[in-house]
């Protein structure tokens, strides 16, 4: 039986009964792993010996008829920006090459006590920072569905993980599209949940504002399923919000009745590439064949949106990664003299290009005389960015549009250009400014065949409505994939 | 326009970041772009709007003070660069 062919729910109803083994699906997704990962670099780390003996022990139990947690045995990746005990995680940075944290993440701690069996760690743009996987300082991921172009990033490797079947599911980060994007380019299911639905303890902070932990899935269910394992208040998390987790997966196929389907106006501007306009807009006729209304709304602010979250990102990472100092984990530099010298060294040698960038454009936006007219400013226009959303959702109930400006490019190609790198996050940014839940699910491909995604965003804690009108388009369709065996 | 090699020294020094002399050019030009973009947000009235630092605002979320087990010295060191057993060591922070 190859798991591949099944449904998340099919996969996960045989994973209970015992007509897989979680042995069986584990050693599937490890063979694949040998198989194509040299080629597409998703995996930075794998135990196989670990793996097999987490899902041979989650066997047992179930074969003693002992209760068995939500995920049943299923693998899941895991992007290497999330703190496992005992574990490397190097967030894709020479700067932690041989970290091994001493605490379980707080949605690692949720996996495992749903019987989730933790795969590997996933490659991943430096600390988070990228939208292409070219930042990571240990190979740049390739996509599945053509080697020579990107995945997406930050979440590049779990991403491809999902998308080539090396894994059922897969952990990654969304700070300005890091989960969304590599969905959308991968044509895969991607979702961020509201800012502070899910513990950030143990994440790694990149920006703490902006940044969230959320699933990626080959199917809607699955972003349910892997959603309602790990979202939840955490008292080590004072920005995780302590309201009930619904359950998902019970109402994940239930459609919604009289559903207002809005699209920004500004969302169709130029610069958005043909094809995925059209597989859009054919996606919203679709939700119109299913008796939603479409509606236009305007978000007004959306030219500001990459210029606010790149001063209030990099701020924030600016603070955040001031910790690698060299003094309590982490590359150090030898031979300094004094403690201002290592620091300095330890940091110009343990970062790439792209984290240094961020680092000094947050540092100059936060000091003397710049703070007002950059941080502070940004932060007004945040406030505007989320009134926007505020009055948008008044007269619809979910925001459909693209995810990306154009499909995958090639690796290489806004290399040596970092702005122009920036402008593609223009989609997905406004929903971390404002907190905003987003999911992307496949909605066609190009002639080139390469994955187009639809992107919804709802209020916040509306995560149940999302995955509703999410799997409402996903019934309708049929653009769930697995890449040419190929590749 | 670009940054000034002044500018990015300082910037960088106060980021405790050593630069190669390659990067500080290359982040002249790069950084004075991004700026430059960044700069359409003076396009916009802000003055009656509020900044806003967090999207869900949560505000004075606390616990008891109650003693907690904490983690172990040995964990706590077993990433250190250097350690003597106790204590993380780094270079002189003053002279003499």
């Amino acid at each position: 039986m190859d798991w591949t062919d099944f449904s998340t729910m099919d996969l996960l109803d045989r994973l209970r009964t015992g007509e897989l083994t979680s042995a069986a699906v584990t050693a599937a997704c490890l063979d694949a792993i040998d198989q194509s990962n040299a080629r597409l670099c998703a995996f930075l780390h794998v135990d196989r010996t670990a793996a097999l003996a987490q899902a041979e022990a989650v066997d047992a139990r179930r074969q003693r008829g002992e209760p068995i947690g939500l995920l049943a045995g299923m693998p899941v990746a895991i992007k290497d920006v999330l703190c496992t005990q005992g574990e490397p995680t190097t967030c894709g940075s020479r700067m932690l090459e041989r970290f091994a944290p001493p605490y379980d993440a707080h949605v690692i701690t949720r996996l495992k006590v749903a019987d989730a069996v933790l795969l590997g760690r996933t490659n991943c743009d430096e600390f988070a920072m990228g939208s292409s996987g070219e930042n990571s300082a240990y190979g740049a991921t390739r996509n599945p569905w053509d080697l020579e172009r990107t995945p997406g990033g930050s979440s590049s490797g779990s991403a491809a993980a999902v998308a080539a079947r090396m894994a059922p599911a897969a952990l990654g980060s969304d700070t300005g599209g890091s989960i969304r994007q590599p969905a959308g380019l991968c044509g895969i299911v991607g979702m961020k949940p509201t800012y502070g639905r899910v513990s950030r303890y143990g994440l790694v902070a990149y920006a703490s504002s902006l940044d969230q932990v959320g699933p990626f899935a080959t199917d809607v269910y699955g972003a349910a399923l892997i959603l309602e394992a790990i979202a939840g208040h955490d008292a080590r998390d004072s920005t995780s919000i302590d309201c009930p987790v619904p359950s998902y997966t019970a109402t994940v196929e239930q459609p919604l009745a009289g559903l207002r389907v809005g699209f920004a106006r500004e969302h169709f501007a130029e610069g958005l590439d043909a094809e995925i306009a059209a597989a859009v807009r054919t996606a919203l006729d679709i939700y119109r064949s299913l008796g939603a209304t479409v509606v236009d709304v305007s978000l007004p602010h959306s030219p500001y949106s990459i210029a606010a979250y790149y001063l209030v990102a990099c701020s924030e990472a600016s603070s955040n990664l001031s910790r690698y100092d060299g003094v309590h984990y982490g590359h150090r530099a030898e031979n300094a003299k004094t403690l201002v010298e290592m620091y300095s060294r330890s940091r110009g040698e343990g970062f790439g290009a792209e984290v240094k960038r961020r680092i000094m454009l947050g540092t100059f936006s936060l000091s003397s005389g710049y703070y007002d007219q950059y941080y502070v400013k940004a932060l007004k226009v945040r406030r505007l960015i989320r009134q926007d959303f505020d009055r948008a959702f008044e007269s619809i109930d979910v925001l459909a549009g693209p995810v990306t400006p154009t499909p995958a490019y090639k690796l290489g190609e806004k290399a040596n250009d970092p702005l122009s790198m920036y402008l593609g996050d223009i989609y997905t940014i406004s929903a971390n400014l404002a907190g905003l839940p987003g999911i992307v699910v496949p909605c066609g491909f190009t002639t080139d065949r390469l994955p187009i995604g639809l992107q919804l965003l709802a209020p916040p804690f509306e995560e149940e409505r999302l995955l509703r009108a999410a799997r409402m388009f996903e019934r309708a369709t049929d653009w769930r994939a697995k890449p040419p065996a190929s590749m | 326009m670009a940054l000034s090699r002044d500018t990015v020294l300082k910037v960088a020094h106060l980021a405790r970041l050593e630069l190669s002399p390659a990067e500080v050019d290359e982040f002249s030009g790069q950084l004075g772009a991004i700026l430059d973009y960044v700069a359409r947000l003076d396009e916009l009235d802000t003055s009656n709007v509020e900044p806003m630092v967090h999207s869900v605002e949560v505000a004075n979320v606390l616990r008891d003070d109650v003693l907690v087990p904490s983690l172990p010295r040995t964990a706590a060191l077993a990433n250190a660069p250097k350690t003597d057993g106790r204590y993380f060591l780094v270079p002189p922070i003053i002279e003499g």
